[in-house]
């Protein structure tokens, strides 16, 4: 009897740990990767207006907070609370998720990075903008409308835009290059003063799915068509990822650039190591003031190069989406047509050097005067395409970086790269 | 005879030398040896200081010696302008860091006291058991708490990253103690029964002040393992709850995309002192605890 | 021993009439003994047993619950995600078999640029990282322990040098071997290389090794230094005396004695060396095949939970096995010899 007894304790620690894993089993049928197929109600509380809560990411160049301020001064009955996130992307990518799952009516606009809105949109999370809902969208650049859009419906407004611009020296080039054939044929300028000729972002990681698509769209092929089914196999693609291979085989772009990310690429540029480089606008700023760099007063910028003209910017930036469980839709709608307003962005651009979505500013001249990349990324955003648009981003982005990293390092066949891009593409958005 | 006996001394000497030389020639290498082991050890970390000290501008100035030294960076690490919360980071992983520890001490210690004293049945099978969770993965932990964590709103909360901790130091404790107990002398123990103790006053009157320097150690085992966490934190935290680990690990720069190597430097050297200093301090007792038990 | 109850400093006033209750017990059998303890030590288990059910038995069968689940996937007539439903083995097939479900049903080998196409590459590199960090470790560790085990002046000062590896966060020391091996870095630098340590496969690799090796080799060392300490010189004197070289005494002393520490230091650094996670995860990413099994696992997790459990419960199998392996076939007899050795690492 008494031996039995002290089996208790141990017996009842099995069965709590069974009885707990039977609720988990119920919870998981519903967890992150499975499905929220019933979403919320699209059509309820349209009318709904009332105090709100915006989430955002780490506002670190403080636009916000004066912004909000702004709003709530003239919406004394609508006011905007602020809910700032971490800065990680992935930790604001979990805790929208959260949120959302726990039908959280308290996360009425959030700040959607642009290669999330699919996702969002197709857990049912996001209010589509139609109808009673609609945007004036009139005025926005086009890709950053693509790029908020899933199955032909926009489903957050666009806030903020970014594109890939090409820096190149300006002593030693005298007319930027237009296509990328010209610029291949610019790279004995690099050979003779003893210089890399061109870098973008190659490291395997999110920087290569950009500059691999840009690759490929440049030269007029894309990674997904209409229908976000793979499209890799063409023979546009297969120029376009090429033409990184072909570089970075005959040495035209160096072979350290496979490591490299955006800050060492930069680095390698403002040392004096390229000639060309392919990175985002934040590099002008630094390029021109800090003490170390070599390129200060020869820094050019120009659209990034293509086929014929203009090649294909990756896109970057954020959109604000309206989560379906708010119950303040209206409200929730003014506010997000707020934060498009002509005198919202420029107040973006200006304080917090955040590419704006209305094409008309790109022109400002005060803007220009602040910001001169402007015109170029102008430019760069106009020919923009937005990154895979695919509920399945991470999986896509994964498919493209293993690939192209391999075809470019010469190690896969370009045709075999893209065959196998487009399979596992295609096996993985089901 | 003299010839001889000078031979002989002569032979002794040359012996004696030789085998003075060969000694001296040991010590040599051992000497070497030991330059080596300390190099190898050292050098790396030495480098990370170094670093720590050196002007942003001159990140990666490869003279030996310190060169362009400033304290900036040590001012740039705590800089949450640029969205990094290392002196937030720092709380947070002493926070977690002695919870765990109090936690794991409290629970582990009654367990401990079992298994090095009583005799019971199924005693080999929860040895096992605790055994098989201290190897148990990190991986294997987060795919379910991940799901659970966020379906129950628990993402990026202290607990979330406090409960899992515990599933790893536990055990760890469990075992040190088990075997810190297991060499203590119980016949201590014994005469205080004698003497009218019950088994429980016994173990708190005499036992526990006798075990508390083994206590003591196994706490800062336990710390440490808890301080140096990465994967589950790295998973299911958010700024306002992680601790250093995963703050150094995504130091951000004054640029978006710009890797601060002298400002991560200095992070990792206030993060590595303390731990280094209580490590030297305690290294007797932390090199008792490492290898309790391994040997017997 | 504990027969001999000889005077005690401790005096403790008998607390009332416990002692006489108390003192017959002594005298019953072995049994009622063993009844009575194991009725104490159930409850003194019992809450660190609770405590890792909560924390390690619920997630195991939380997992391979969720591993026999699908992950939702696309309508595609509204372009919604729909609940996945039960998956039977699929998702065990995408990794194990390496099939993945193709766009019009049925599946296909998983084609490279999935994860489920990472299963063995990351299985052989996991293995390959144990495998040559744990021999490195061990022959340096052993090494090392011979060096610190003489006498010499500044032997403290080394035995204290050797913790400092140890003592460092393993995400500080990835981020440190990071910007050894920068391009621009001390490491190409001090040996007049230009290499790509994080660019092409082997030198990735063998960033990590060094890197890993550099970490834990202090621990290994130290617990064969404790195995070497145990030996009476006694023994060496007799051997040498009866003209034994200095490898016979290595290998006819030195190892048997040290043998037991030694295969319980090598267990768990294998076992450590087979979840490894931080160091690549920081050092390379993953890329150039450096995924470890922990990596692909969390690589998964954000692509869909079901699947990733069904990893994350292979990875656990894996290490369960060759933990089985190693006490069953090599006498790593943990349990028996009670060891405390704490994992230096985690």
């Amino acid at each position: 009897m008494k031996t039995r007894k002290y089996l208790l304790p141990v017996a009842a620690a099995g069965v709590l740990a069974l009885s707990l894993s039977a609720c988990g089993g119920g919870g998981s049928s519903s967890g992150g990767g499975g499905g929220n197929s019933g979403g919320g109600d699209a059509a309820a509380n349209m009318d709904g207006r009332g105090p709100i809560t915006y989430v955002q990411g780490k506002d670190n160049s403080n636009v916000v907070r004066p912004l909000i301020e702004k709003w709530n001064a003239a919406h004394p009955n609508e006011k905007v609370t602020f809910k700032e996130q971490t800065d990680q992307a992935d930790q604001q990518h979990d805790d929208l998720v959260q949120n959302f799952q726990a039908k959280n009516a308290n996360y009425d606009v959030v700040s959607v990075d642009v290669v999330w809105t699919a996702e969002f949109a197709a857990k049912g999370w996001l209010q589509p903008l139609k109808d009673k809902m609609a945007l004036d969208t009139s005025g926005m650049l086009k890709p950053t409308l693509d790029a908020a859009s899933y199955k032909g419906t926009l489903y957050a407004a666009p806030e903020s835009s970014d594109g890939g611009i090409l820096y190149y020296r300006k002593d030693l080039v005298p007319t930027p290059p237009k296509t990328w054939d010209e610029m291949m044929s610019m790279c004995s300028i690099a050979k003779s003063n003893n210089m890399g000729c061109y870098a973008g972002q190659f490291s395997k990681y999110e920087g290569l799915t950009v500059n691999a698509s840009e690759a490929i769209n440049s030269a007029g092929g894309s990674v997904l068509d209409k229908d976000g089914k793979p499209s890799l196999t063409t023979d546009d693609a297969k120029a376009g990822l090429g033409n990184l291979a072909k570089a970075y085989a005959d040495g035209n772009i160096p072979k350290e650039a496979i490591t490299y990310k955006e800050e060492e690429s930069r680095q390698a540029f403002q040392d004096g190591k390229l000639l060309f480089l392919r990175n985002w606008p934040y590099v002008y700023n630094l390029a021109t003031t800090e003490g170390s760099s070599k390129v200060k007063d020869v820094l050019g910028m120009t659209a990034l190069p293509g086929k014929s003209g203009p090649g294909a910017s990756s896109l970057g930036g954020h959109s604000a989406g309206m989560s379906v469980y708010s119950k303040n839709k209206a409200t929730a709608l003014d506010f997000m047509k707020f934060l498009t307003t002509e005198e919202t962005q420029k107040f973006f651009a200006t304080q917090g050097s955040l590419a704006p979505v209305l094409t008309k500013l790109y022109d400002d001249k005060d803007l220009v005067a602040k910001l001169p990349y402007l015109p170029v990324l102008k430019t760069s955003i106009e020919n923009a395409v937005p990154r895979p648009v695919t509920p399945f981003y991470p999986a896509v982005s994964k498919a493209i970086q293993d690939n192209a990293y391999s075809a470019i390092k010469g190690e896969k066949a370009v045709d075999a790269a893209l065959s196998d891009m487009q399979k596992s593409i295609e096996t993985q958005s089901k | 005879m003299t010839a001889a006996a000078t031979e002989l001394r002569a032979q002794q000497d040359r012996g004696r030398r030789a085998a003075q030389n060969r000694e001296k020639w040991a010590q040599g290498r051992t000497y070497i040896s030991a330059a080596v082991i300390l190099i190898w050890c050292l050098a790396p970390a030495y480098w990370m200081v170094v670093t720590a000290f050196r002007e942003v501008g001159f990140t990666y100035d490869t003279s030996i010696l310190p060169s362009h030294v400033t304290l900036d960076n040590f001012n740039t690490a705590f800089d949450t302008s640029f969205g990094n919360h290392f002196g937030q980071a720092l709380l947070n992983s002493v926070f977690i860091g002695v919870v765990v520890t109090v936690v794991s001490l409290l629970i582990g210690v009654f367990a401990a006291y079992a298994l090095a004293r009583l005799n019971f049945r199924f005693k080999f099978l929860v040895l096992g058991f605790i055994l098989g969770a201290s190897m148990f993965p990190g991986v294997a932990l987060i795919t379910p708490l991940f799901q659970l964590f966020t379906n129950i709103g628990w993402m990026g909360t202290y607990q979330a990253l406090i409960i899992p901790n515990i599933s790893f130091v536990l055990p760890l404790t469990v075992y040190t103690m088990t075997s810190f107990f297991r060499e203590m002398p119980w016949e201590l123990e014994e005469s205080a029964r004698v003497d009218g103790c019950t088994q429980g006053q016994a173990f708190r009157k005499v036992i526990m002040p006798l075990a508390a320097p083994a206590i003591f150690t196994t706490a800062i085992l336990a710390f440490i393992s808890s301080w140096n966490e990465f994967l589950i934190a790295s998973q299911l935290s958010s700024d306002a709850t992680q601790p250093v680990t995963v703050a150094i690990a995504s130091f951000a720069g004054a640029q978006p995309n710009q890797i601060p190597y002298t400002a991560i430097m200095a992070a990792g050297t206030i993060v590595t002192i303390p731990l280094v200093i209580l490590v030297l301090v305690f290294q007797r007792k932390i090199v008792a605890g490492l290898t309790a038990g391994a040997v017997k | 021993m504990a027969t001999e109850l000889g005077p005690t400093p401790v005096k403790k006033p008998a607390s009332g009439g416990a002692a006489p209750q108390r003192a017959p017990k002594k005298g019953v059998g072995e049994d009622n003994v063993i009844a009575s303890q194991g009725k104490w030590a159930s409850w003194l288990l019992a809450p660190t047993i609770l405590a890792l059910s909560v924390v390690i038995v619920y997630p195991i069968i939380s997992a391979i619950v969720m591993s026999f689940q699908a992950d939702a996937g696309l309508d595609p007539a509204t372009g919604l995600f729909t609940e996945g439903g039960p998956a039977g083995f699929s998702n065990y097939v995408n990794w194990i078999a390496q099939q993945c479900s193709a766009p019009n049903g049925g599946t296909v080998a998983c084609p490279p640029g999935t994860l489920g196409s990472q299963f063995w590459s990351a299985t052989a590199t996991t293995f390959f990282f144990t495998v040559v960090t744990v021999a490195l470790e061990t022959v340096l560790g052993f090494w090392m322990a011979m060096i610190m085990a003489r006498t010499f002046k500044g032997r403290s000062l080394v035995r204290a040098a050797v913790l400092v590896p140890w003592a460092i966060p393993t995400a500080v020391t990835a981020k440190l071997w990071l910007f050894i091996f920068a391009f621009e870095g001390i490491a190409n630098k001090l040996f007049n290389t230009t290499i790509l340590w994080t660019g092409s496969e082997w030198p990735a690799k063998w960033a990590v090794i060094i890197a890993d090796v550099w970490k834990t080799t202090p621990f290994m060392a130290l617990l064969i230094l404790a195995g070497l300490q145990m030996i009476p010189a006694e023994v060496y004197e007799a051997a040498k005396v009866d003209g034994a070289t200095a490898w016979q005494r290595f290998r006819m002393i030195t190892l048997p004695l040290v043998r037991p520490a030694l295969m319980v230091a090598i267990l768990f650094r294998t076992l450590d060396a087979l979840r490894m996670f931080d160091l690549p995860y920081i050092l390379t990413g993953g890329a150039n095949n450096t995924t470890t099994l922990s990596i692909l696992v969390i690589n998964q997790i954000r692509q869909g939970f079901n699947v990733a459990a069904a990893l994350s419960t292979i990875t656990f199998i894996i290490i369960f096995l060759v933990a089985f392996i190693f006490v069953r076939f090599l006498g790593a007899n943990v349990v028996e010899q009670q060891t405390g050795a704490s994992r230096g690492k985690k």
